[in-house]
């Protein structure tokens, strides 16, 4: 497949993970023998190369972010070239290698978030106090991103225009089999009641955190759990309001134009909170360090009224979506 | 916060301050950047144009049409088979089509001959296309003499030009009544060129065809839908073919970057020197560099693409023409309709600016790096 969109996403791909294993072997260096004590020559080129490694991961993350929303607005587009497809998910579903891929892509999203995080704190420290904590995240993360563009390269290639695929309708109907189908299944009425219970306790904590300044897993586990809740809610009902359709589910179908865009409002802010609230509770744990815990005071309220404005970007948005909306289920779901 | 954003913009003044202290340098890598740029942009402009164009025009086409294949080769269908297939449920409408082509030893092309009834022509009456009428010089109310079959010559009138905004496929097209078709190709009451049926709900379009060739096996259903998907997949691969070309000259300004970058003028270094010196740190040069980079990328990707647009939308894409558009005597004169992809925008930003950085990231460093001492001597 020679479409453009589909070669910048594999070179984007064998880029970052060309950076990340560069980064690898430097992180394995750093374990063995980072020693801030020392003012051995071996020390002292170590410490001019983190400049050059972090550099280098700031923007290997960057390019991860942007390749991830690349990667869905692309699969949107390609629908058009597949028979059966009507949006992302029948591009998806192409092969046993759309979904992992996108999978990777949003769980590489989370943690290149967090270790962009923990990078900005590390050098905040005098004394590069988490640098070896970073640098084994960072060889967690380097499998992550192989296998993403190995994946991801498996996906394009192996796309066969004649194969007919299956659309949304099929996948996200509560007739189906599997995951999405239980997801689907969900009674409306639930969904947005667990949906407006998690988004109080979220932003609860959200709100506890950043006045106290600690226990910023109070946040991370809430927020974790709000993003999967919102999730589960898209499908079962906030789409169908969109739609304005009692029985379409699809999560990827309010990406397009025809219905204003209004997922990316949706998925932006919420992948954004989800992201800052994760992080939170990697941040709060180093208030101990001494070098860190000025830092630490001043940065995690920030990060969690960051991640409480996206929080009720998202909450407003869908609350929008559902009031603005001609369905009326008024005496079947309520 | 503010603070932070504050401080920004401090390094950005001193970025500008530096760049315009170093003219020729920053100018240099500016205006290769930017042609690259303008190229890989105009091509992707370009081929999206001209699928949104096809898309476009096959909007109102039918959904299903139906060739009748002999030997492994289309032929006429006998006019019957419009009984044969009945009554099908969901088909809004079924007719026969008569349609050629007309080859013109005078001018040494080929005209797209069609049969109308809407527009409810003499037997004598055709109306034909700018580009027929631009090659032969014709205009409304004169004759244009088409040899038959049998080699005897028909005089047709014209009486009227198709439209110029729709030129990208009537260049070429000649309307003429459906009997003056038959006389002139020698084809009897009894043939159709093809069939077209028209299908409203979208979803039952494949069973239709299924049940079409169930009815008549020996026909082909061509079907709407895979037309345009052979479009988009055609342009897409052309575009990929022109980039994948255009990627040799994003490697060679890759390098050229990076020579740019690591290439420090003894001032330059002098002046990091001397930034060093009075308590800059390593970090903060290398934001400093980031910003300058960011200006050049944004100030070469504005320029770049806004060229780009003019190029492709006002002078018809000049430069690419012939290989993107394929080539024909009575080639169409047209303007494409202006639009910007964001998919495109992000493609085109993943080519030029990632390559651009990352081949900038080392040099920068090294630059960053510099101890004070050393380059102030």
């Amino acid at each position: 497949m020679l479409n453009p969109a589909i070669l910048a996403l594999l070179m984007v791909s064998v880029l970052v993970s060309t950076m990340l294993l560069v980064a690898a072997a430097f992180a394995f260096r750093i374990l063995r023998h980072w020693d801030i004590q020392s003012g051995s020559e071996l020390q002292l080129r170590l410490e001019r190369r983190t400049y050059l490694v972090s550099t280098l991961l700031i923007w290997a993350f960057t390019f991860e972010f942007l390749s991830l929303l690349l990667f869905i607005y692309n699969a949107e587009a390609l629908s058009g070239q597949f028979v059966g497809a009507m949006c992302a998910t029948g591009v998806l579903n192409l092969n046993p290698w759309g979904w992992p891929t996108l999978f990777l892509k949003i769980t590489l999203f989370f943690v290149a978030a967090i270790w962009l995080l923990l990078n900005y704190l590390d050098n905040r420290g005098y004394d590069y106090p988490l640098i070896r904590f970073k640098y084994a995240l960072l060889l967690l993360a380097l499998p992550l991103v192989v296998a993403e563009t190995i994946v991801q390269w498996l996906h394009f290639t192996e796309m066969e225009p004649n194969l007919i695929t299956s659309c949304c309708g099929t996948l996200f109907s509560a007739d189906a089999q599997g995951v999405s189908a239980e997801v689907s299944g969900i009674a409306p009425a639930n969904s947005i009641l667990a949906l407006a219970i998690s988004g109080i306790v979220v932003i609860a904590a959200g709100v506890w955190v950043a006045m106290r300044g600690t226990s910023g897993w109070l946040l991370s586990i809430t927020g974790a759990a709000a993003f999967v809740i919102a999730l589960m809610a898209i499908i079962s009902s906030i789409s169908l309001y969109i739609y304005e359709h009692p029985h379409h589910h699809c999560p990827f179908c309010i990406l397009k134009q025809g219905h204003g865009y209004v997922g990316y409002f949706l998925y932006i802010p919420l992948f954004l909170a989800t992201a800052l609230s994760l992080s939170a509770g990697f941040v709060s744990p180093w208030r101990k360090i001494v070098s860190l815990s000025q830092t630490v005071a001043d940065v995690l309220p920030v990060i969690s009224w960051l991640a409480l404005f996206f929080f009720l970007q998202f909450y407003l948005t869908s609350a929008w979506s559902i009031w603005s909306s001609r369905l009326t289920m008024m005496e079947v779901w309520w | 916060m503010i603070a932070l954003l504050r401080k920004q913009r401090y390094f950005i003044d001193y970025t500008l301050g530096t760049m315009m202290r170093h003219k020729g340098k920053s100018l240099g890598l500016l205006s290769v950047y930017t042609l690259i740029i303008f190229m890989l942009a105009s091509v992707m402009l370009f081929s999206h144009a001209m699928r949104s164009e096809a898309v476009a025009l096959l909007a109102n086409s039918p959904e299903i049409v139906v060739q009748r294949i002999q030997a492994g080769r289309s032929v006429m269908v006998p006019a019957d088979y419009l009984q044969r297939i009945g009554k099908l449920r969901g088909v809004t409408e079924k007719r026969g089509r008569l349609w050629g082509y007309y080859y013109d030893p005078a001018v040494k092309a080929n005209y797209t001959v069609m049969a109308s009834e809407q527009d409810q022509l003499s037997i004598t009456d055709i109306v034909i296309g700018e580009g027929i009428a631009r090659t032969r010089g014709l205009s409304i109310g004169d004759y244009l003499t088409l040899r038959s079959h049998q080699g005897k010559a028909f005089s047709f009138r014209v009486l009227r030009l198709l439209e110029s905004d729709s030129e990208l496929i009537s260049s070429d097209l000649l309307l003429m009544n459906p009997q003056g078709y038959r006389q002139l190709f020698g084809l009897d009451e009894s043939l159709y060129t093809d069939l077209v049926l028209s299908v409203r709900n979208p979803r039952e379009i494949q069973k239709i065809a299924e049940k079409l060739t169930r009815l008549l096996p020996d026909s082909r259903p061509i079907l709407r839908s895979e037309i345009l998907r052979t479009y988009e997949s055609l342009f897409s691969w052309r575009q990929g073919v022109m980039l994948i070309l255009l990627l040799g000259s994003v490697l060679a300004f890759v390098i050229f970057a990076w020579d740019k970058a690591s290439g420090l003028s003894a001032e330059e270094r002098k002046e990091i020197g001397i930034l060093k010196a009075v308590g800059w740190e390593t970090g903060e040069v290398m934001r400093m560099k980031f910003w300058e980079g960011v200006i050049i990328s944004l100030m070469a990707f504005l320029i770049g693409y806004l060229a780009a647009y003019l190029h492709v939308f006002y002078t018809s894409a000049g430069l690419f023409e012939p290989v993107l558009k394929g080539w024909s005597v009575l080639y169409p004169r047209f303007q494409l309709t202006p639009s910007v992809d964001g998919l495109q925008l992000a493609t085109l930003f993943f080519f030029t600016v990632l390559p651009y950085t990352l081949a900038t990231i080392v040099p920068v460093w090294r630059t960053s790096i510099t101890d004070p001492d050393l380059v102030m001597r």
